[in-house]
């Protein structure tokens, strides 16, 4: 550690290695330093980007969508879109409701999307049950690819990146699966009672 | 066609898609032959990106070959082999037509903020991404390039996203001649940051992270000094330090919404979602860079309101600069670089994974095992 005497809290610059020096360590040193050309400047000019139109045409509307949900601060729908995964369910619902009602200005709008994402999660694995291919929450977590990494030892007395995330990762993983055995398990208790009933 | 599927939170699966169809006059659809892991993807995995519907095909960083073509494009033809940059983007819109690709108005319908991906959730577009054998690319006349013959196919992956937003995020940082330039983070965008910035004339270029293998990948990739986060109490004291005491002349953030370091903050936005990214790094930033200095953000933040600092970045007189990259506007200088040899993208390149094992990729990326930095994803021939 230097000494308070050795801080310049003076006007000089700090000293740093010279041009030559740098050039000859890294190559390409210097190859951008004229900062006037540099491929973002100007930040704000026209240049030819292939585009023989001046608005594009509109996209054909996805077969089966009454109306692609869209932000109420466009004007219009955009003129293309994309189509990965129409609004559908219950989640579908309130993701429809977020876009109609609130403005990205608004955390409503982001918190009602999150929220429907997660009861997406949850029906998405529920309806995968009544499938011939249910989720596997072994392959589909990638948690076999841990081995011959120390499954158990990184997670000890290591630093290891995902550590901080293992209090809540069991839950955001488990979750779904104990919904769902939760509504199998009430399903069944109400068919039963309506079958005693019945008797 | 197979493709890789997000089916909630840390799962994902390959399942068989129907193949993407031509749905405007000059969309193509691309037959994948490589593509990549982002660290960015891993903000839709952790379940952290508004409005990531369940079925979506994630993969922006992808090169392929033109397998059908609409009937307006004039451009490319099927066969061509091409590299198709991340953003989506139309060409002719206000923003566009002065060069800010990564801000097109015409092909996001779901929010305004943010510009068209591909495979980057409802909030950018709701378009499928290129994890998959074969992807729809909307304006084909406009986005994707035919890959020069000399340019190995590794290298075009990494033209799609990190090289171009590494070297953008250089390019922000308005870094002047003998410049100290702090790097915040040392995965792939983070690295191609740390090497842009000395072709801009830096003088000093510190890279900064906790993973010590990475560290290692910036000392001998990006020739930076490197400094472990975890073994500073205060990294804030340490930078000032070794800064002279003044700060850094720039500081760029790679690192972006899903920051460790500071456990309120990574539980808050990682995990309950209650911001809209832990901005641990952009504070570090804030707080390491001079009076004066620029802070240039390249790591992503989701929509949501994060606990900035910004009461320093104001005493400070900052300049903060960010954007997506516009990847078109860098490729043919970045061309140039790589063509004399300036650098090799693949160098950082350590894994090459079956789509089939896509799993695997995602949770060993996200988990940092096996020293992996960045994870391509490989095609069968077909
Ligand atoms: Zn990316
Ligand atoms: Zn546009």
């Amino acid at each position: 550690m230097r000494k308070d005497s050795d801080v310049p809290y003076t006007a000089d610059a700090p000293q740093r290695p010279s041009a030559e020096e740098l050039r000859a360590r890294i190559p390409g040193w210097g190859a951008d330093l004229d900062p006037a050309d540099r491929p973002s400047v100007p930040r704000e000019q026209f240049l030819p980007t292939g585009a023989h139109w001046t608005l594009p045409e509109d996209q054909r509307p996805q077969p089966g969508q009454a109306e692609r949900e869209r932000s109420i601060e466009h004007g219009r729908l955009t003129p293309v879109y994309g189509t990965s995964v129409p609004l559908r369910g219950l989640s579908g619902v309130i993701r429809r409701h977020a876009y109609r009602r609130y403005s990205e200005a608004r955390a409503a709008h982001w918190l009602l999307l999150l929220g429907a994402d997660r009861v997406d999660a949850v029906e998405s694995h529920l309806a995968s049950l009544l499938t011939t291919r249910p989720d596997n929450p072994i392959t589909q977590t990638g948690i076999q690819s841990e081995l011959g990494q120390g499954p158990l030892r990184s997670r000890f007395g290591q630093h290891r990146a995902d550590s901080s995330h293992h209090v809540i990762d069991p839950v955001l993983i488990a979750g779904p699966w104990v919904l769902a055995g939760g509504a199998a398990y009430g399903a069944l208790k109400l068919l039963r009672r309506r079958a005693a009933d019945r008797r | 066609m197979r493709a890789m599927v997000y089916r909630g939170p840390y799962k994902i699966r390959v399942e068989e898609k129907p193949k993407p169809r031509v749905e405007h006059p000059n969309d193509a659809i691309i037959r994948v032959v490589m593509g990549a892991v982002c660290g960015s993807d891993l903000h839709l995995y952790h379940g952290m990106m508004p409005d990531t519907r369940v079925g979506t095909t994630f993969g922006h960083e992808f090169i392929g070959v033109v397998d059908e073509v609409g009937p307006s494009v004039q451009n490319l033809k099927p066969g061509d082999r091409v590299m198709v940059p991340f953003n989506v983007f139309c060409g002719s819109c206000y923003f566009c037509a002065r060069g800010l690709y990564g801000n097109c108005h015409n092909v996001n319908a779901n929010a305004t903020a943010a510009g068209g991906m591909y495979g980057y959730s409802h909030t950018a577009g709701g378009y499928d991404g290129g994890q998959a054998e074969y992807v729809r690319v909307p304006f084909a006349d406009v986005g994707p390039m035919v890959i020069p013959d000399w340019l190995d196919d590794e290298d075009a992956v990494m033209l799609t996203d990190a090289l171009p937003t590494g070297y953008f995020g250089a390019q922000l940082g308005s870094i002047a001649e003998g410049d100290a330039v702090v790097v915040l983070g040392a995965g792939p965008v983070g690295l191609f940051a740390a090497r842009s910035a000395w072709l801009m004339g830096a003088g000093r270029v510190i890279v900064v992270d906790h993973l010590d293998y990475r560290l290692e990948m910036a000392r001998t990739f990006a020739h930076a000094e490197t400094v472990n986060f975890a073994e500073h109490d205060d990294v804030v004291v340490h930078l000032k330090r070794t800064t002279d005491h003044l700060g850094a002349d720039v500081v760029i953030d790679a690192v972006g919404a899903e920051a460790d370091g500071n456990f309120l903050q990574h539980v808050t936005a990682a995990k309950l979602k209650l911001q809209g990214g832990s901005p641990i790094a952009l504070n570090w930033a804030i707080d390491a860079v001079r009076k004066g200095g620029t802070v240039s953000v390249m790591g992503a933040y989701g929509p949501m309101f994060s606990a900035v600092k910004f009461g320093d970045a104001f005493n400070k007189g900052l300049t903060l600069r960010m954007n997506q990259c516009p990847v078109r506007r860098q490729w043919p200088r970045l061309l140039e670089h790589i063509q004399a040899g300036h650098f090799k993208p693949n160098d950082i390149v350590t894994h090459r994974i079956p789509l089939e094992h896509v799993g695997e990729a995602y949770h060993l990326f996200s988990a940092k095992l096996d020293n992996i930095v960045k994870p391509l994803i490989v095609m069968d021939p077909a």
